[in-house]
């Protein structure tokens, strides 16, 4: 895989070392020159100096024979121009921009720049899946093909203790994949019986999770989003 | 007409100086609150006393966009100093509060082509000043019998 890097700052240069240590073709491309000298010495010809919102550092590049294109510069209006003419103009399948102000994700949105990551934001999802509600622990979600999987305790005075898993009528679209019992899990049977302090595992449509916690919360509470 | 201009440098306010005269409706949206003087450079009368609205505040910031009148705009003039900047805000204001008319100052020439293709109006000052450098430089040295050329008529054009 091809891919260009724009930003040679500690993201765009940790990027470059990963790849090019999986075997990948990597140029970055760097704006300022005290930065690009500096990592003239690691990077030698995967690393050229211009302005990458510029056309012709674009194609100087290579861009026209690009798998990927990364815009993590500083400067959200240079990741959104970037993305936007490797995708529109020179037709690259893949790119990925760096949000640096969470305040802009609206316009890389707007702007089709998708996917648009922003670290403010990953981090504010990791808070809340660290942070259990109910007990409840996101263990995978996968946006693209609309699948989640998560983790609930079961409360003592769920609705659910005490029930077969054959009895128990969970709404379309979810399914008890795993039960972790006293440090050990299995894969529950049509005759399991759910027991305080069970963690269950679900696989699940995005979305049904708080119809979801209520089986397993204190009182059949749906937990608070 | 509405006309909302973001970047009062000496390009946007001029603009927005000669907007007003004509009878325009005209808000400025600049980062910089200093630069309102240059609005009032030059006039008899204040900026506001004139007719016109001065907004602080920078234009990835809906809010600031907002306040400048961007909903009511009929035309948006992008003239900050710099051309990520102006290429974004006025796609912003085509597609997020679908202004009629999205004028851009873009001052690499390249990129002001493309863009132009896309839908945009940009304007390339760089373009215009190599062409009549390139027109200055064939015409012949001052003091010299010059005969009429098109490249010279092409000079009184821009200017």
């Amino acid at each position: 895989m091809y891919a260009i890097i724009a930003g040679a700052g500690k993201v765009g240069r940790n990027l470059a070392r990963e790849l090019i240590a999986k075997g990948h073709e990597v140029t970055l491309i760097e704006s300022s020159r005290p930065s690009y000298l500096a990592n003239e010495e690691e990077f030698e010809h995967a690393i050229q100096y211009g302005e990458a919102t510029e056309l012709w550092v674009l194609e100087r590049a290579g861009i026209q024979r690009a798998d990927l294109v990364i815009a993590v510069t500083g400067d959200d209006e240079d990741n959104i121009l970037v993305c936007q003419v490797a995708k529109e103009k020179y037709l690259c399948e893949r790119i990925i921009a760096r949000v640096n102000s969470p305040r802009n994700h609206d316009h890389f949105r707007l702007l089709g720049i998708q996917p648009a990551v922003s670290a403010t934001d990953l981090i504010l999802r990791l808070i809340e899946h660290e942070v259990p509600r109910y007990g409840l622990v996101h263990l995978l979600a996968l946006e693209e093909e609309r699948l989640e999987i998560i983790e609930l305790e079961v409360a003592a005075d769920a609705p659910t203790v005490g029930e077969r898993v054959a009895d128990i009528s969970l709404p379309e679209g979810c399914l008890i994949i795993s039960v972790l019992r006293a440090g050990s899990g299995f894969v529950p049977k049509p005759d399991t019986v759910i027991q305080e302090g069970d963690e269950v595992l679900l696989v699940l449509d995005p979305g049904l999770e708080e119809s979801i916690t209520a089986y397993f919360a204190p009182n059949g509470q749906p937990a608070a989003f | 007409m509405f006309v909302l201009i973001v970047g009062a440098g000496r390009l946007g306010s001029a603009i927005a100086k000669s907007a007003l005269a004509e009878g325009h409706e005209v808000s400025v949206l600049d980062a910089d609150p200093l630069s309102h003087e240059r609005l009032d450079a030059g006039q008899d009368k204040s900026w506001e006393d004139s007719g016109g609205q001065f907004t602080v505040g920078t234009a990835l910031e809906i809010d600031a966009l907002a306040q400048a009148g961007i909903e009511h705009a009929d035309v948006f003039i992008a003239s900050t100093a710099g051309d990520n900047t102006n290429l974004v805000i006025a796609q912003i204001a085509q597609r997020r509060f679908g202004v009629a008319k999205a004028i851009v100052r873009v001052m690499d020439p390249a990129r002001a082509d493309w863009y132009g293709a896309q839908g945009l109006h940009t304007i390339s000052p760089t373009k215009h000043a190599i062409e009549m450098f390139e027109s200055a430089l064939s015409s012949p040295p001052e003091g010299e019998q010059a005969s009429p050329s098109p490249a010279q008529g092409r000079t009184g054009a821009v200017a």
